[in-house]
C-alpha cells in the first residue's frame, strides 16, 4: 500500500500525461504479473484517476479482460478492443484466457473502484462507494476522502465520509486528530469500527485517549446488540413463517379431515418441482419475463400439488376414511411412490431453483442487521396464504361445507352437502397449500426428491401442538416453535436446540395431549 | 432391494469362468446418492475402457453393482455378499467415513480389497484398504495455511463450521491443534456443529458476522451434502462477501455447486487435489471421455457432464489396481497389495500420482480454487509437487508413536 500512496501523491500532482505512458506497461502488469504485481498496477490506475483507468478497473472487474497472446482485451460480447490503445479488434481471437481475479486483487479493485467513484456526479454511485469503503479503507486514501468530504452535499454520504476519515486519522494522526476521531467515532454503527477500535486500545498507551476509546467502545457494543437481538427476532419469525407455511396444509389435511398424510412432505416437493418447471419454461421461453417467473409458478404450483392430491383422494384414501392406521401406511407408500418418481424423471440430484433478482440480497435494517429479501417476501407470502385460507374457510360455501362436513359427516350429507365432493376439494385445498409451501422453499433450500422428508416431521409437531383442527393453533405453534428453536440456538447450537425442542414437544403432548388449543364442546365423530 | 439383487446376479454363468468380477459398493438411493451415483458411473467407464483395451490379464472385468441405500449396516452386509457369494476380485466404494468404519470390518475378517476415493480424516490404516482420496495434511491443512498467508488474506480468527459427525469433528480436532500450534488462541477459534440435513443457517451467518467484528476471519466449512446449499445462499443474501469472511469448504466441488446459483458465492474457497477447470492434456481427454459416456449411456446430468475430485480419486484407484493385477500375474489380494506399493499412474490433475511404498495413501497435489460466477474452480494456488499422506496426523497427540504402515501385511517376494 505504500505504493499507492507514493503514486497517490503523484497523481494528486495531477501528471495526467506521465500517466498516460505508463498505460501500456500498467496494463501488463495487471494482466501478467504476479499477484503482488498486479496489486501495483490496479493502484497505479487509480493514481491515474482517469475515465479509461476507471474502464480497465470495471472490465477486471466483471470479468471483461482477456490476455490473447501478448496482447490484453476488454471483451463485451462478440466485440472485443486492446486494452492499451484502445483500437478495436475482430475477429475474436481464439486463444483468448481470461484475467483470474482472486480475492485479494477483488478487494484491492473494490476499494480501487470505490475511492474513483466518491467523486460521481451519482448519489447512488457515491453512496455505494462510501459504503464500500466504511469497511476498510487504506490510510493512502485519505486525501481523497477529505476532498470528497468537503464536496459532498448529501448529509447519509457525509456522515460515511466523515466516520471514513475519523477511521483513517485514528491509524495516522496526531493524538489531538486521534482524541477527535476516537470521539467522532462513537456515533458509529459499523461493526468495523468494534474491530478497529479494539486494535487500537490494544496498542494505545495514552490514557485519556483509551478512556474516550473505552467510552465509544461501549456507545458502539450497545447499537450493535440492539441489531443482534432485532436478527433473532427476525430469523425466529421467518423459521415460524416456514413452518406455518409447511404446516398449513396439513392443518387442513389431518386437523380438519383427519387423514394422517404421510405424503404431505411429498405434496411439498412436488410444488417445488413445479416451481423448477416453470422456472425451466421461462428461461426456454421467454428469458426477458424471467424475473417474474414466480407470479406464474405460485399459482401452478398450487394447482399442480392440488390436482395430485384430488387424484390421491380419489383413487385411495377415501377407501381409507376412519382407519387411520392404514391410512398412514398408505399414504407412506405413496409418498415413496411419489419420491422414486421424481426420482426416475428428475435424476436423484438437486436441481437448480435460482431466485429472481428482486428475491436475491437483503435489505440493511441496522449497520449488522440484514433482512434478506427472500425470507422477508416468504413471511408476507405465509401471511397472505393464512389469510386466504381463513377467508375461505369462513366466508365461502366450500368452507362452510367443509367445516359442516368436519363437524358432523351424516348430518351434512343429510342436509344435502355432497360430502365427497367437498372431501375431494378440501384434499386438494390442503395439497394445493402443500405445494405453494414448496414453492416457497425452493426459493431457500434444496430442491430434491427427499425435500418432503425434512419437513414432514415438523410439519406433523406444529400441526399436533397448535392442537388439531384449529388453525390459530397451528399459527401459534409455528411462531412459538421458531421463536424456541432459534433462541436456544443462539445460546447452545443448532443441534441441543433440535434435540431441545423434540423433547420440549413430547413433554407437552404428555401433558397436554390436545395440544394448545381443543375443541371444545363435543366430540367429533370418530 | 429386489433391484439391487437383481443387478447383483451374475449376467451369465457360462461368462464368470472367463471374467474377473470387480464389486461397485456406491449409494444409488438416499441422502449420499447425489454424491455417490457418479462415483458408480466413473467406475463403470474405466471398467467398459479397460474392457475395450483387452481386459486385465487377458480376462475382462465383470461390475457387480449393489446399492448400500446411504444405510451404514447395510454397507457391511453389500460388502460381504460381495465377497463371499460373488467372490469379486475387488471393491471400489464408500464415501461417508461412517460407511467405510462399517465396512472395514468385513473386508479385514474375509481378507477383501477395498479402494475408498473420497478425502477423509485420517486416524485409520488397514492393508485391505487403499485411500485414493486425501489424508488431511493433502487438504484441510495446506487450505488453512494459504488462509493465514498474506495471498489468502491474512486471516487471524477462525470459525470451524461442519456437520455433526467423525469426519468434520476429526477434521477440526486436527485443525485446532495446528491453529494452536501456529499461536492462535483460543478465544479465535469457535467451533460449531449443526445436524445432517440442516436447512435454516441464519442464526450461524449472523453470529459469524458478530464473530468477524473481532478480527480477519475466516470460515472453514466440512458442511457435508446438500446443507451446502442453503449455507451459501443464506451468505449470499446476508451479503458477506469473500473478500470479507472467505469460506474454505472441503466438501464442496462441481457436482454439489450444480444446484447452487454461483454468482453471490464467487470467491469463497475450495481446496481439493483435481478442479474440472485444470487444463492439460490428461484432464482434456478425460472430460471429453466422461461426455461421451454420459450421452451415451444416458447419465442424468449428460447435458452438462461434470468431473470432481472424487471421481479423479476413483478413476485413479482402480487403473492403479489394474496395473498391480497386471504386476502380480493373478488377482490374489495379498499379492496384489504387494504389487500397489509404488505404482503410478498420470492422473487428470496433471501429475503423475504415486501409490506410497508402504502407507496405502496416494501422494497428491493440493490445489486451492476459488469459486466462478459459471459454478467451476480457479485455481489460485497449488502446492510445488505431490505432497505425501500422513494418516496419523501429528497434530493428534499419540499418533507419533504409530506406524506409517498397516499391520500385518504378508511380504511377498519374488
Amino acid at each position: 500500500m505504500r505504493i499507492l500512496l507514493i503514486v497517490l501523491t503523484f497523481a494528486l500532482g495531477s501528471c495526467a500525461s506521465a500517466a498516460l505512458a505508463q498505460d501500456a506497461k500498467t496494463v501488463e502488469k495487471l494482466a501478467f504479473g504476479e499477484s503482488a504485481e498486479k496489486v501495483e498496477a490496479v493502484a497505479a490506475l487509480v493514481a491515474a484517476g482517469d475515465e479509461k483507468s476507471a474502464a480497465l478497473l470495471q472490465a477486471l472487474a466483471d470479468g471483461e479482460l482477456y490476455t490473447a497472446g501478448k496482447r490484453v482485451l476488454i471483451v463485451r460480447g462478440e466485440d472485443a478492443m486492446d486494452a492499451a490503445t484502445g483500437v478495436k479488434v475482430a475477429p475474436l481471437p481464439e486463444d483468448r484466457e481470461e484475467i483470474t481475479v482472486n480475492n485479494r486483487l477483488r478487494r484491492e479493485l473494490g476499494r480501487a473502484l470505490a475511492a474513483l467513484k466518491l467523486v460521481s456526479p451519482e448519489r447512488g454511485a457515491r453512496f455505494a462507494a462510501a459504503r464500500e469503503l466504511a469497511g476498510g479503507a487504506e490510510p493512502a486514501m485519505l486525501p481523497l476522502v477529505k476532498k470528497a468530504l468537503a464536496k459532498e452535499t448529501d448529509s447519509a454520504i457525509k456522515r460515511l465520509l466523515d466516520q471514513i476519515a475519523a477511521a483513517l486519522e485514528l491509524k495516522a494522526g496526531d493524538r489531538e486528530a486521534r482524541l477527535a476521531a476516537v470521539r467522532k467515532l462513537a456515533a458509529s454503527h459499523n461493526s468495523n469500527t468494534k474491530t478497529l477500535l479494539l486494535s487500537f486500545l490494544e496498542a494505545e498507551k495514552d490514557e485519556d485517549l483509551r478512556v474516550e476509546a473505552q467510552k465509544s467502545l461501549r456507545e458502539i457494543e450497545g447499537r450493535l446488540a440492539w441489531g443482534e437481538r432485532a436478527g433473532i427476532v427476525f430469523t425466529s419469525i421467518s423459521l415460524g413463517s416456514i413452518l406455518l407455511l409447511a404446516a398449513l396444509g396439513l392443518a387442513i389435511t389431518y386437523g380438519l379431515m383427519g387423514v394422517i398424510n404421510m405424503a404431505h412432505g411429498e405434496l411439498i416437493m412436488v410444488g417445488a418441482y413445479t416451481t423448477y418447471m416453470v422456472q425451466n419454461l421461462f428461461r426456454g421461453h421467454a428469458p426477458g419475463a424471467f424475473d417474474w417467473y414466480l407470479a406464474c409458478a405460485v399459482p401452478a404450483s398450487f394447482m399442480v400439488a392440488a390436482l395430485v392430491g384430488m387424484a390421491l383422494e380419489r383413487s385411495v384414501i377415501r377407501w381409507l376414511y376412519g382407519r387411520p392406521l392404514e391410512t398412514l401406511l398408505a399414504t407412506w407408500g405413496i409418498s415413496l411412490a411419489l419420491i422414486q418418481g421424481v426420482r426416475t424423471i428428475f435424476g436423484a440430484a438437486n436441481v437448480q431453483v435460482e431466485n429472481p433478482v428482486w428475491m436475491s440480497g437483503g435489505i440493511e435494517v441496522l449497520a449488522n442487521v440484514v433482512l434478506p429479501w427472500s425470507r422477508t417476501i416468504i413471511i408476507f407470502f405465509a401471511a397472505a396464504v393464512l389469510g386466504g385460507i381463513w377467508l375461505l374457510l369462513t366466508k365461502t360455501r366450500l368452507g362452510l361445507f367443509v367445516r359442516g362436513v368436519t363437524q358432523n359427516r351424516a348430518m351434512a350429507s343429510c342436509v344435502g352437502v355432497p360430502t365427497a365432493r367437498v372431501d375431494t376439494l378440501a384434499f386438494g385445498l390442503g395439497s394445493g397449500i402443500a405445494g405453494l409451501a414448496g414453492c416457497a422453499l425452493s426459493q431457500i433450500g434444496n430442491v430434491g426428491p427427499d425435500l418432503g422428508q425434512a419437513y414432514i416431521v415438523d410439519s406433523f409437531m406444529v400441526v399436533v401442538l397448535g392442537g388439531v383442527g384449529q388453525l390459530a393453533g397451528t399459527v401459534y405453534a409455528a411462531l412459538g416453535l421458531g421463536f424456541a428453536n432459534k433462541l436456544l440456538e443462539a445460546w447452545q447450537g443448532a443441534v441441543l436446540a433440535k434435540i431441545a425442542v423434540l423433547v420440549f414437544i413430547i413433554f407437552f403432548i404428555q401433558r397436554r395431549p390436545q395440544g394448545m388449543f381443543a375443541l371444545k364442546g363435543r366430540a367429533v365423530e370418530v | 432391494m429386489a433391484l439391487a439383487c437383481g443387478l447383483a446376479v451374475p449376467a451369465a454363468p457360462a461368462l464368470a469362468q472367463a471374467t474377473i468380477k470387480v464389486g461397485v459398493l456406491h449409494s444409488l438411493s438416499g441422502t449420499m446418492a447425489i454424491s455417490e451415483t457418479v462415483l458408480k458411473d466413473v467406475t463403470l467407464m474405466a471398467i467398459e475402457e479397460i474392457n475395450a483395451k483387452g481386459g486385465v490379464l487377458g480376462k475382462k472385468l465383470e461390475a457387480v453393482v449393489v446399492d448400500p441405500a446411504s444405510n451404514w449396516p447395510l454397507f457391511a452386509e453389500k460388502a460381504r455378499q460381495l465377497l463371499t457369494q460373488d467372490k469379486v476380485a475387488v471393491v471400489f466404494g464408500c464415501w461417508t467415513s461412517v460407511s467405510r468404519k462399517s465396512v472395514l470390518p468385513v473386508f479385514e475378517e474375509l481378507n477383501g480389497l477395498l479402494f475408498y476415493p473420497v478425502q477423509y480424516e485420517g486416524e485409520e490404516l488397514s492393508k485391505n484398504v487403499f485411500y485414493t482420496g486425501a489424508a488431511p495434511n493433502q487438504q484441510a491443512i495446506p487450505a488453512v495455511e494459504y488462509l493465514m498467508s498474506a495471498e489468502g488474506g491474512g486471516a487471524k480468527r477462525w470459525v470451524l463450521l461442519g456437520t455433526d459427525y467423525v469426519y468434520p469433528r476429526t477434521t477440526n480436532k486436527i485443525l485446532r491443534a495446528f491453529l494452536k500450534s501456529k499461536g492462535v488462541d483460543e478465544k479465535d477459534i469457535d467451533e460449531k456443529y449443526t445436524p445432517f440435513g440442516h436447512s435454516d443457517y441464519q442464526t450461524i451467518v449472523a453470529d459469524i458476522k458478530k464473530f468477524s467484528g473481532g478480527g480477519k476471519t475466516a470460515v472453514v466449512s466440512t458442511i457435508n451434502g446438500d446443507s451446502n446449499v442453503p449455507f451459501y445462499k443464506e451468505l449470499g443474501n446476508q451479503g458477506l462477501k469473500a473478500t470479507d469472511v472467505p469460506v474454505v469448504a472441503f466438501s464442496v466441488g462441481e457436482e454439489e455447486l450444480r444446484g447452487v446459483d454461483t454468482k453471490p458465492l464467487v470467491g469463497h474457497l475450495a481446496a481439493w487435489n483435481y478442479f474440472m477447470s485444470q487444463k492439460n492434456p490428461v484432464n482434456d481427454e478425460w472430460k471429453k471421455e466422461w461426455a461421451t459416456y454420459a450421452k451415451k449411456t444416458k447419465l442424468a446430468n449428460a447435458s452438462k457432464p461434470l468431473t470432481n475430485d472424487p471421481m479423479e480419486a476413483a478413476w485413479i484407484g482402480i487403473h492403479m489396481w489394474k496395473q498391480a493385477v497386471e504386476k502380480a500375474k493373478t488377482t490374489d489380494v495379498d499379492n496384489v497389495i504387494s504389487a500397489m506399493a509404488g505404482q503410478t499412474f498420470k492422473a487428470p490433475s496433471g501429475i503423475t500420482s504415486m501409490m506410497d511404498p508402504k502407507n496405502h495413501h496416494l501422494h497428491k497435489a493440493v490445489f486451492i480454487g476459488e469459486v466462478k460466477s459459471d459454478g467451476q474452480f480457479n485455481v489460485v494456488w497449488k502446492t510445488a509437487g505431490p505432497v505425501k499422506a500422513k494418516p496419523w496426523s501429528p497434530f493428534i497427540a499419540g499418533n507419533d508413536k504409530k506406524k506409517d504402515e498397516p499391520d500385518g501385511k504378508t511380504i511377498i517376494t519374488k
